[in-house]
């Protein structure tokens, strides 16, 4: 089981995020605990996805998205003037639901991101780093023959475990995951819960899904979204159990959604 | 309902597969017209074009007499130079004379001199060359080929008829005659002409020795310095517009102009290169640097826009990947959007390139048109300063003048145009398969 510790990696508070002139999301206040694995759920349209890219400031690439409200990492604004959102998304990395690796070698994938930070000196620590993230995704020994192989030619869950590899490559200390699984297989799906409980035992997860069985499976805390709003936020276990409101409950029980 | 059978189709299905069976009839009928024309363009150049590349030589033995040619005996190159071509043309005639009788024909002319048309008005400099370039030879009999007259070598390719040169002025049928006496005897031959792709432009009394070497250098000089100036400008131009500036009017305004700009016409370029480059920036007249940029001018537009549509074309979900592992916006751009747009800007830039090649109205006002390419440049910077002509303008120039055999020589000029538009075209197809990832 994981260490239930007190620090709060990621706090949000009133968070208000406008696409032109839809409400999107709508005073949302969580925090997100360190070294726990956090689902996000909802029906489709809910806003988990736009929450989520609030906390790497992905947002920042649209131009007509407007966020407001208190987000902090490790008690600093994120959204601070000072901050540089590249610094920022080395820290917090994020894997998407469509496996993206680059059109580049296996290796030169997962080297990229340690390459750009300044992460390694010399070719052997550069190696290391390689092989250390492509342990950590549980790809090391499909792939330790063929580095220099296109990334695009492995498969769908390879793939999308070599995007895990890549974003774990920086040392992030909390990792954002979009649905990561619902392009896969059952097969894949599997390997990647059991990667999403691994680590989530040493940095914070936060991962947005669309599965009720996969949020039970792999998360510690999980926080239900409608239309907008957080509608409600706990443990895992008691939320799909005991949730104390009407909407969740309606949402577990698949009357909405 | 009555059920029908699948064997047998209804009257609307009929009538729709009739229907598309008639469109399909159309486009192969209009791409066979579109073939035929092509073909026909190709067959006609080159069958007018192909008689360019080859020239009329007469092979002579001459001699080089010491007492008219080095009077002080000292061979000195100083004194060789004096001796002017007046001086060796009379040689050439007598040369002439001594191969008709030994060839056994009668010679219809009593003044040697009259045989000198049938040799190109050029001969006499290049045996003079030949003797300055090697002394040693005075006093020798030396076989020398020479180019022939621009209506011998009429009269082999069957433009010059006894018809036709029976309105000539300076060419009678008796020097047909003499010709076909030279012809019997062995000592004319037509032979590949390497002058014509490598020499220089000549004077209008000469087509036998004109060459586009010249113009094509002019154009290779032009080429240049457009993809110099384009190709950074245009990328750099695109990628500003497609991911940094800001959607608000003014980037409106600036891409409805850009776009506006692709269709401007090329001659007003031409005046815009006069007045900014020749006028205020005084730059030489002709020169290549200046043809070279008023084509980049023109070819800016087709750049920004093909690189526009070949950063569009890369998926964003190269782009959020890059941002997400901590990429700054200029990394993602040059180390994951760029090398994926590549093969779409080089297609692009090769294109407009190409177009570049080809144009000759914005040449006109500077004056890169009718000028006549007889030197060719030293030094580099000669090929960029120097006054000269391209390649385009040059084919037109020949086209213009009012002899025939200038004629021939502009369709030659087409054939390697299109020889130079072929291998970049297939160059940008090379590039482009090289450069081609999959994602």
């Amino acid at each position: 089981m994981n260490n239930e510790s007190q620090d709060f990696k990621f706090t949000a508070k009133n968070v208000d995020v406008y696409y032109g002139d839809n409400h999107a999301i709508k005073d949302v206040s969580v925090n997100i605990r360190d070294r726990m694995v956090t689902a996000f759920i909802g029906p489709s349209g809910c806003g988990k996805s736009t929450f989520l890219r609030c906390l790497n400031r992905m947002n920042d690439t649209i131009p007509v998205c407007r966020v407001t409200g208190d987000l902090r990492l490790d008690g600093e604004d994120i959204y601070d003037p000072r901050v540089d959102p590249v610094e920022l998304r080395a820290r917090v990395g994020m894997v998407f639901q469509k496996p993206n690796p680059f059109p580049k070698s296996i290796y030169e994938n997962v080297a990229y991101g340690p390459r750009i930070h300044g992460l390694a000196k010399r070719g052997d620590e550069m190696d290391e780093i390689v092989e250390k993230s492509l342990r950590r995704a549980a790809l090391w020994d499909e792939v330790k023959d063929r580095l220099h192989a296109a990334g695009t030619g492995l498969s769908g869950g390879q793939q999308q475990r070599l995007c895990i590899a890549r974003a774990v490559a920086t040392g992030p200390e909390v990792l954002l995951m979009d649905e990561p699984a619902s392009a896969l297989d059952p097969i894949a799906t599997a390997q990647i819960e059991e990667l999403i409980d691994e680590l989530g035992q040493s940095i914070a997860v936060v991962i947005v899904t669309h599965s009720m069985q996969q949020a039970a499976r792999v998360s510690q805390r999980t926080a239900f979204f409608h239309l907008g709003n957080l509608v409600e936020y706990g443990e895992t276990e008691q939320i799909f159990t005991n949730p104390r409101d009407p909407r969740t409950e309606s949402y577990i029980t698949g009357r909405i959604g | 309902m009555s059920r029908k059978s699948l064997f047998q189709p209804g009257p609307r299905t009929r009538a729709r597969n009739r229907a598309e069976a008639r469109f399909r009839a159309y486009g192969l009928v209009a791409t066979s017209v579109a073939v035929l024309f092509l073909a026909l363009l190709l067959v006609i150049i080159a069958r007018n074009g192909a008689p360019a590349f080859t020239q009329t030589y007469i092979t002579l033995e001459v001699a080089l007499p010491a007492d008219r040619l080095d009077k002080s005996g000292t061979r000195d190159p100083a004194e060789l130079a004096k001796v002017s071509t007046f001086k060796y043309a009379p040689l050439l005639d007598g040369a002439l004379v001594a191969a008709l009788e030994r060839a056994g024909a009668d010679n219809p002319f009593a003044k040697p001199k009259k045989l000198r048309a049938l040799l190109s008005k050029g001969a006499a400099a290049q045996l003079r060359q030949q003797v300055l370039d090697n002394p040693d030879l005075i006093g020798q009999t030396i076989t020398i080929r020479l180019l022939a007259a621009s209506r011998v070598d009429g009269y082999l390719k069957g433009r010059v008829t006894r018809e036709s040169v029976a309105r000539d002025r300076k060419f009678t049928p008796a020097h047909l005659d003499v010709a076909d006496a030279l012809i019997a005897a062995g000592l004319v031959e037509r032979r590949f002409n390497p002058a014509f792709i490598t020499g220089t432009d000549a004077s209008e009394s000469r087509p036998e020795a004109a060459g586009i070497g010249t113009a094509a250098i002019g154009s290779l000089a032009m080429m240049l310095v457009v993809l110099a100036a384009s190709l950074p400008i245009g990328v750099a131009a695109s990628i500003y517009l497609e991911e940094f500036a800001p959607q608000n009017r003014i980037t409106d305004l600036i891409e409805v102009n850009i776009s506006n700009l692709a269709a401007v016409p090329s001659i007003i370029f031409g005046i815009l290169g006069l007045a900014l480059f020749i006028q205020m920036g005084g730059l030489p007249q002709s020169a290549p640097l200046v043809g070279g940029l008023v084509l980049t001018l023109m070819t800016l537009p087709t750049i920004i826009i093909s690189t526009r549509a070949a950063l569009k074309a890369v998926p964003p979900s190269i782009r959020e990947a890059a941002l997400g592992v901590g990429a700054s916006k200029m990394q993602m751009i040059f180390h994951h959007v760029l090398p994926l747009a590549m093969p779409g800007i080089l297609t692009g830039t090769i294109i407009g390139l190409a177009q570049a090649l080809g144009e000759t109205a914005p040449l006109l006002l500077i004056g890169m048109v009718g000028f006549i390419a007889t030197n060719p440049p030293d030094t580099l910077g000669e090929m960029f300063m120097a006054p000269n002509s391209a390649m385009p303008a040059q084919i037109y120039e020949w086209a213009k003048r009012a002899d025939p055999a200038w004629y021939e020589r502009a369709w030659g000029g087409i054939i390697l145009l299109i020889g130079f538009l072929l291998a970049m075209n297939l160059a940008a197809i090379l590039l482009r398969r090289r450069f081609e990832r999959r994602w």
